[in-house]
């Protein structure tokens, strides 16, 4: 059989989107497209006051108001909204605060929800909001962890300000700083992020009596349905679950929601259809943060750069209230402050505080931008120190290809990676010497544009995750991926995944996976996802886990479809199953022409005349696949800035990124995955925060206070892969969806330093914004 | 109540408006044209862009009544005879979009761009798309969208004189 185009495999191929055709032709079925009959619109009144004791609402005067069907306040659901979970308890003395889904007694952050209102359209129920009367008494706002921390601080919670205290040791630690020849000392501070999905988050709640289908912008539609059973009391399986179009997510969305919970409430209790869509300034209170870390970071080393051990403390912020998996955010970072290097010793600890604003929880790398950001920005502060190369003092630390699988000092065992040649292609990308040469010359010359060079090598653990190591962590679930193989009678295929895409193009990679796996053509897959109804078993996608585990489980749910259809193959041509060989869609006797399709067997397997005995006339397959252990995507990055000395401008001049992201499944959707999680890092390196005043309130409500990077603010990106396949699965694919966003934060600061080093700059705190640039060039030079 | 004749993507509509509503939600709430979808509250986003007599506005911060007599373009109109528009081929092969909530935005205020500069180098693009923003795709493919519609809608109007 010669090789014709439809026998090239389809894994690895560009293939445009299949769900392209919706989104680029205005079909997309976003949450609030949702309109039912007699459907009501509820808005939300929430706390202008950072802590307060409620001590009176009053809504009936909203009730009065024209097109309003009911408003409540916090009391009226007081005895069944219960507490919104988090799924992590990272120690057995963790503080979890009860976190009602509205307000009863106290408010603990600008945005909480106090009372609402249930109107015929949105515009009557935002009105009646006015109408609600709500009386406060001020309690004092808790802002800065530090002072949180201390006695007599005012507390968030009667039990205390401080959440958990987590600690992770191994090796002397003591040992690799005594004595060290040199020791870094430096602390960073992550500032707080919003997450910024452009669909603003949404929810619809019907029911017939019975039943309830919610449908909401979530990214976590299986995990959902269990949390809001068990926080409702409505049995799960009266409760359907679906995620419609999302859009985006970045971690934003992997929550379980007041306003889900609420909306879920309101509508048992009024037995009509009702929606709640949050506008942007609501999202930008009340949609969980992001990092909102201060990180102590040290390292001992050698004077040839080789380093005894690192040290890293975190103060982390929970926010008002501990929310899904809000503690267990910077743990993830636990593992990763000691990067891609070899060390003898490691030490951390993390200190979760609770202060009056919003909850933080994940947002894109979770844990692991903050971890590789302090880890990069300090090697760079170590090769400095030690006048060596960024590049050489990384390469002197580095886990050399050939010592794979190399077991960390944080107890990670990464199957696979090879840093060399990632780094070396993108130094090749890059032009490295030529722009230390310019550097040099700029340097020289005193101008007033100097040229920075920013270096970020990244590894993360993604595929969340090995159950069991999730158990050992306190997680309250399991980290394995479902999904269900259909065949139908004429063949055509589908596919049914728990994992739940809101972006990331599982449509279009799922169908190669199969279309390889089962040998049928990629346009006779179809992809369903997103409904707890037709997908009952999930957990869902965030920690760039859908294809290393969820994709895996479509493996192994095609080689079930593929042994039953071989079973019936050898029946057809009478044969021995053993002598049964597949093909690319043809089951064939060993050594002969005589073979039968995929879609003969499908159809043969339907009209069910001719099976063999005991065989039940399907050939679907279901698969739940757990994972033995993390994938570890790793790269380089390289950044090329220009910062005006004179204003405090920076500018991207080139950005280089060679990441290893294991197999390639689809090398378009991996390229814009990297293309996105870049300018988000970017995003938080030079543009975004979100700022609380003293007394608490978020300034940064609106798109304008808050900057996302436009495409006038970001250059174009080069990127380029080397493919180390994962080891520990089948297709040895490892994840992409973070890569980005953890290697491109310390690369651009890395490079804003590098640039101001002349001037005395040994650090810029994020965002770089042009005033803080300049204020470091000053500080600098006057020192 | 008011009452406007606006004409959306080919179809005239006399409806009556409460003056104050904003024309994003007569297209998505009133007409069921939830193409158009929003994205903020204060303009910022871009992701409501539609055209209004052929030049793009963000139709959340356009009135409903502002929109009388007028004819407005969404993204469900964009095709033709079930042909995509070159845009919506460009965006789609160099895969400018992931979640797509911005697409329709961003199709839209380039169909503007192009109309102003029909081959704008990729600073003119990253300029003229300030006003839309994307959360997912860093922009490069959607630069790279623009410069091949642009491309081809030039080549079509060259071969067509
Ligand atoms: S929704 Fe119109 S600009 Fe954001
Ligand atoms: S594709 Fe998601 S916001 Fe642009």
């Amino acid at each position: 059989m010669t090789e014709t185009l439809e026998t090239v495999p389809e894994v690895g191929r560009a293939r445009r989107r299949k769900e392209d055709t919706r989104l680029v032709t205005g079909r997309t079925r976003w949450t609030d497209n949702i309109q039912l009959p007699g459907m009501l619109y509820v808005a939300f009144l929430r706390s202008p006051m950072a802590h307060a004791r409620i001590t009176r609402v009053d809504v009936s005067a909203a009730r009065r108001r024209p097109g309003v069907v009911a408003a409540f306040s916090g009391r009226d659901f007081a005895d069944e909204q219960g507490s919104l979970p988090c799924a992590w308890p990272v120690t057995e003395d963790m503080v979890q605060p009860d976190h009602p889904p509205m307000a009863v007694d106290t408010v603990r952050y600008v945005g909480e929800a106090v009372a609402c209102v249930v109107a015929t359209d949105r515009y009557r129920a935002a009105d009646a909001l006015e109408a609600i009367e709500v009386e406060y008494e001020p309690l004092p706002p808790v802002l800065d962890m530090n002072e949180a921390l201390k006695p007599g601080s005012p507390k968030v919670h009667e039990a205390g300000n401080k959440a958990f205290t987590w600690k992770f040791s191994n090796g002397d630690v003591e040992a690799a700083f005594r004595d060290a020849p040199v020791v870094i000392d430096r602390r960073y501070r992550q500032q707080r992020l919003i997450p910024s999905a452009m669909e603003p988050r949404a929810v619809v709640v019907d029911t017939d009596g019975e039943t309830f289908t919610l449908y909401s912008a979530t990214q976590i539609p299986h995990i959902l349905r269990v949390m809001l059973a068990l926080t409702t009391g409505i049995p799960e399986h009266r409760l359907r679950v679906i995620a419609p179009d999302v859009g985006g997510g970045f971690g934003s969305k992997l929550q379980v929601t007041a306003e889900e919970v609420l909306c879920l409430l309101i509508c048992r209790r009024l037995g009509k259809p009702v929606k709640w869509t949050e506008s942007r300034t609501e999202g930008n209170l009340t949609v969980h943060h992001g990092r909102d870390q201060l990180q102590h970071i040290e390292i001992a080393a050698e004077r040839d750069g080789r380093i005894r051990g690192i040290r890293v403390n975190l103060l982390a912020d929970m926010g008002a209230y501990l929310m899904l998996v809000t503690p267990g955010v910077p743990l993830l970072g636990a593992f990763m402050y000691n990067g891609i290097y070899k060390m003898d010793a490691y030490d951390f600890t993390c200190t979760g505080v609770f202060t009056t604003k919003m909850p933080t929880d994940a947002y894109r790398g979770a844990g692991r931008p903050e971890a590789t950001y302090a880890l990069e920005r300090a090697m760079d502060e170590l090769a400095h120190e030690l006048g060596l190369d960024p590049i050489e003092l990384r390469r002197r630390n580095w886990i050399k290809h050939e010592e794979f699988p190399y077991t960390t000092i944080a107890g990670l065992t990464y199957d696979s990676g090879n840093y060399e040649a990632a780094t070396e292609k993108a130094l090749a990308l890059f032009g490295y010497d030529k722009l230390r040469a310019e550097q040099a010359d700029r340097r020289e010359r005193k101008d007033p544009v100097q040229l920075g060079i920013g270096v970020s090598t990244y590894t993360e653990m993604c595929g969340l995750a090995p159950s069991r190591v999730l158990g050992s962590l306190s997680y309250g679930a399991g980290g394995w991926e479902h999904a269900d193989v259909r065949v139908l009678p004429t063949g055509k295929v589908e596919v049914v995944t728990g994992s739940s895409p809101h972006g990331q193009g599982h449509e279009t990679a799922w169908s190669q996976i199969v279309a390889d796996q089962l040998g049928v053509p990629f346009e006779d897959v179809t992809v369903i996802h997103g409904d707890t109804a037709s997908s009952h078993k999930g957990m869902d996608t965030y920690g760039s886990r859908s294809l290393a585990v969820g994709g895996i489980a479509i493996v192994r749910a095609c080689e079930k479809v593929r042994e039953k259809a071989r079973q019936i193959a050898a029946h057809l041509l009478e044969a021995s199953p053993d002598d049964i060989e597949f093909d690319r869609g043809v089951f064939r006797v060993r050594g002969t022409q005589s073979g039968k399709t995929i879609q003969e067997i499908a159809l043969a397997t339907f009209a069910a005349h001719n099976l063999p005995d005991g065989v039940e006339p399907r050939l679907d397959a279901s698969a739940t696949f757990d994972p033995e252990n993390f994938s570890f995507p790793h790269g380089t990055h390289l950044c090329a800035v220009e910062v005006d000395t004179e204003t405090g401008a920076v500018k991207i001049r080139s950005y280089v990124a060679v990441d290893d992201v294991g197999t390639v499944v689809n090398p378009l959707i991996v390229e814009g995955q990297v293309h996105g999680g870049i300018a988000q890092g970017i995003g938080q390196a030079l543009f975004e925060e979100a700022v609380y005043d003293p007394e608490g309130n978020l300034l940064t409500t609106t798109m304008a206070d808050y900057l996302l990077p436009s495409a006038a603010d970001l250059p174009d990106f080069v990127t380029d892969r080397t493919e180390t396949p994962a080891t520990s699965n089948p297709l040895g694919v490892k994840g992409v969806g973070e890569a980005g966003t953890i290697a491109s934060t310390p690369a651009v600061v890395n490079a804003i330093v590098d640039a101001l080093r002349p001037y005395g700059v040994h650090d810029v705190p994020m965002p770089c914004t042009p005033e803080r640039v300049w204020r470091a060039v000053q500080e600098g030079a006057a020192s | 109540m008011p009452q406007i004749t606006v004409t959306v993507d080919g179809i005239t509509h006399e409806v009556e408006v409460e003056p104050r509503l904003l024309l994003v939600h007569l297209l998505r709430d009133r007409l069921g044209k939830t193409g158009t979808p929003i994205g903020c509250d204060t303009s910022n986003c871009g992701a409501c862009t539609v055209l209004m007599d052929g030049k793009s506005v963000k139709s959340c911060s356009v009135l409903a009544v502002q929109a009388d007599q007028s004819d407005i373009l969404t993204i469900e109109g964009l095709s033709t005879d079930g042909t995509w528009h070159p845009l919506q081929k460009a965006f789609h092969e160099e895969h400018a979009l992931q979640c797509g909530y911005c697409t329709p935005g961003m199709i839209m205020a380039s169909l503007d761009l192009l109309r102003e500069n029909p081959a704008p180098d990729d600073d003119a693009i990253r300029k003229g798309l300030e006003g839309n923003l994307c959360r997912c795709t860093g922009y490069c493919n959607i630069v790279r969208a623009v410069r091949r519609a642009a491309a081809e809608m030039s080549g079509r109007e060259v071969s067509a004189t």
